[in-house]
């Protein structure tokens, strides 16, 4: 993240918004532009679905980055608490006070506790620290694969994401001055209950065309020939109509293109494809799948799919 | 439409609401008052912007998107589209057919003009669709589910409180307060010994939490099984109605999930649902292909967290192949418990001699019989009896072999 940031404005249309991610080498459609746009504009989270390796992590980074904001990122689990998620008191340094106090012969406990229970003891989580006010403005949270937490965690973001808002019995109630960007993720490896997506702008980030994902590549992977990019995409493109158990996303796409040009690759063939076939795909069901000829079959359709464009 | 006055375009978003609505995408009145406040947001400038301000609002589920696709093309037709709208509410006016039928078209027009077809012809319960009759005996009926009676739910509801499903509770990583738990919960210790001013330390601890898995059922609907199927989705709305996380997958020749129609709490109301969802009642059965939709389309939304599938079908498996294998394989290494409950079983004199059958066995983890049809409570012992003979599928493919 870069250190000098200034406040900077939140774009003011969908054009903007959508050059504000270009700016940033993010190339989303206009639909995405879209439903993020309204998200800034009417102070609502964006919760954003989709299979892994689609890039839905991906702009909630390039927001904070392109935006000058702090990005505060709650990664989600099996067993998220409170104590993980927004607050924890640090009891061993509670404890030392407390002796301390003892040894110097301070009785008053109204005041020991109110010493023990400041913000100095405080441990500060995710959703607490997205509560404070930045001087670069509202920072950029980001809850990460929400579907990985369990019903519990969700049943408690509604509250948080309702008001802006925790209690910390202790200190008292802390609200955000001005109300976070918050992006939510999902893999759908289980449903999020209807009244957390209600709060939210819903979007499903799927894979990109064939002509998004080749300026994706260009614009990601930098040394890339011409010719190889447009064959890595084009075979990418044929391999995600095959009947596979993990269609490969975005993020293997530009993983094999920056495997192949560093390997010096120039075109592909199918020794090559067939060597390098784990860096886009995860199973080995899949991998069998295309053993024995498949690939040579698949890469001569990219052929003359793409003599035939030219 | 950039063209309409503000005051029409609030009026048209309320019925494009309402138009969802019936279509099947719950769109409450909070999400009207948001379109409004998107709408004026985005500024609409180009159609394509309007449907995705629209579409960030109400769709709240991926697969919504292409109901809400057909709603938008027909609700928003470019030239005078309110007139047709409400030309196409009379009864005599043909409807607007495309020339392919995409498949959400017919829910959206059913959902738009329903009062039209419906207060015309009360027709039989039967409707065959001829288009459709391509794949083999796949008799796309709409069975009408004769209305089960009092006395029999409440049995099957007394039978499903006694219901105790084979390991029912599984370790969650999430902590809860254990008196004979293993860490040290510090900040209920802390809270609690200040109430003595820090005299005592009473150590609280915590344990891990346990909790009821989900379930998921996959209930073979098809001809050999058209006996059990009502009693069946019986059992498995009470078991939704009891337990929160059930997901029901019907399956004959294709795959339907009709979870959310079984969370209606009144069971007659779950049970139409259901079979109106449904479009392959009583024909073939392809398991292999059912499964493999499952594995590939549901297998990683609704099997985490250690789920149990239920496996309810006879296997009698019309294309048993190596596919077959392939992916009760796959359905067995991604859940946690695969029960299989097959009726057939009820036969004394049952051996594992149907191909499909023994290709399915090695690869289940509890091979049960659904004995009796008439009473739920005979299948809710059956269920929770784990030391029950023939639980273990091996002993099955060692007495025919």
């Amino acid at each position: 993240m870069p250190q000098s940031t200034k406040p900077r404005p939140l774009p003011t249309s969908i054009d903007e918004t959508l050059s504000l991610l270009a700016a940033a080498d993010y190339l989303a459609d206009r639909s995405l532009a879209t439903v993020l746009y309204l998200a800034l504009r009417m102070g609502r989270p964006l919760f954003l679905e989709g299979e892994a390796g689609v890039g839905k992590t991906e702009i909630a980074k390039v927001l904070a980055s392109t935006l000058g904001r702090r990005l505060i990122r709650l990664q989600c689990y099996e067993g998220l608490d409170v104590a993980a998620a927004v607050y924890e008191w640090n009891y061993g340094a509670q404890m030392i006070a407390i002796r301390i106090a003892e040894a110097e012969g301070e009785g008053d406990r109204d005041r020991l506790t109110h010493d023990v229970f400041s913000e100095r003891y405080l441990i500060k989580r995710p959703l607490l620290q997205a509560l404070e006010p930045d001087p670069a403005g509202a920072p950029v949270l980001l809850i990460d694969e929400l579907d990985r937490s369990d019903e519990a965690f969700e049943a408690f973001l509604l509250e948080v994401l309702a008001d802006f808002q925790v209690t910390v019995p202790e200190l008292g109630t802390v609200k955000a001055a001005r109300p976070p960007i918050v992006v939510i993720t999902s893999n759908r490896t289980r449903e999020i209950h209807d009244a957390l997506k209600r709060r939210c702008l819903y979007h499903w980030v799927g894979y990109p065309s064939a002509e998004r994902e080749l300026e994706i590549v260009r614009a990601k992977v930098p040394g890339i020939g011409k010719a190889l990019s447009e064959q890595v995409v084009q075979f990418v493109q044929a391999l995600r109509k095959e009947d596979l158990f993990k269609a490969p996303g975005v993020a293997e796409t530009l993983d094999w293109a920056s495997a192949l040009s560093e390997l010096d690759v120039v075109a592909l063939d199918p020794a090559t494809v067939s060597d390098t076939l784990g860096v886009l795909l995860k199973y080995q069901d899949d991998i069998a799948r295309l053993e024995g000829g498949k690939v040579k079959e698949l890469l001569d359709e990219v052929r003359v799919d793409l003599r035939a464009a030219e | 439409m950039p063209e309409a006055s503000e005051g029409r375009l609030a009026e048209n978003i309320l019925y494009f609401a309402r138009a969802l609505r019936a279509a099947g995408i719950p769109v409450g009145p909070g999400a009207v008052l948001d379109a409004l406040a998107a709408v004026e947001a985005a500024g609409v400038g180009t159609r394509e912007d309007f449907y995705w301000t629209l579409h960030a609002v109400f769709v709240k589920r991926h697969e919504h998107s292409v109901l809400f696709d057909q709603a938008f093309r027909i609700f928003f037709r470019k030239r005078g589209y309110l007139d047709r709208l409400l030309a196409t509410m009379m009864p005599q006016v043909p409807l607007p057919m495309e020339k392919e039928q995409k498949p959400a078209l017919q829910r959206i027009q059913d959902a738009l003009f329903s009062n039209v077809g419906e207060r015309e012809q009360p027709k039989p319960e039967v409707e065959i669709d001829a288009r459709l009759t391509v794949s083999d005996r796949e008799v796309l009926q709409k069975k009408d589910f004769a209305q089960m009676s009092a006395a029999e739910i409440a049995a099957a509801k007394e039978a499903i409180r006694k219901l105790v499903l084979p390991l029912d509770e599984r370790r969650t990583r999430r902590l809860a307060p254990d008196r004979h738990g293993h860490i040290i919960d510090i900040r209920r210790t802390l809270r609690a010994s200040m109430k003595a001013g820090g005299a005592f330390i009473d150590l609280k601890y915590l344990g891990p939490k346990t909790k009821a898995p989900p379930i998921v059922a996959l209930l073979d609907i098809s001809g050999s099984m058209s006996q059990y199927t009502r009693v069946f989705l019986h059992f498995l709305h009470a078991l939704t109605d009891v337990r929160r996380r059930v997901s029901t997958f019907l399956f004959g020749t294709r795959l339907t999930n009709v979870t959310r129609s079984l969370k209606a709490r009144d069971p007659d109301e779950a049970l139409a649902a259901c079979s109106a969802n449904v479009a392959d009642w009583s024909g073939g059965t392809r398991i292999a292909s059912s499964l493999h939709s499952f594995n590939k389309a549901w297998g990683r939304r609704v099997l985490g967290e250690g789920a149990i599938v239920l496996l309810i079908t006879d296997g009698l498996e019309r294309d048993g192949d190596a596919t077959l294998e392939f992916e009760i394989d796959r359905l067995h290494r991604s859940c946690r418990r695969l029960i299989w409950l097959n009726p057939l079983l009820r036969f004394d004199r049952f051996e594992a001699k149907a191909r499909g059958i023994r290709t399915m066995l090695p690869h289940v983890d509890e091979f049960r019989a659904i004995h009796n049809l008439d009473s739920m409570a005979q299948l809710a012992r059956t269920l929770s009896d784990t030391t029950s003979r023939g639980a273990d599928p091996r002993a099955w493919l060692k007495k025919v072999a």
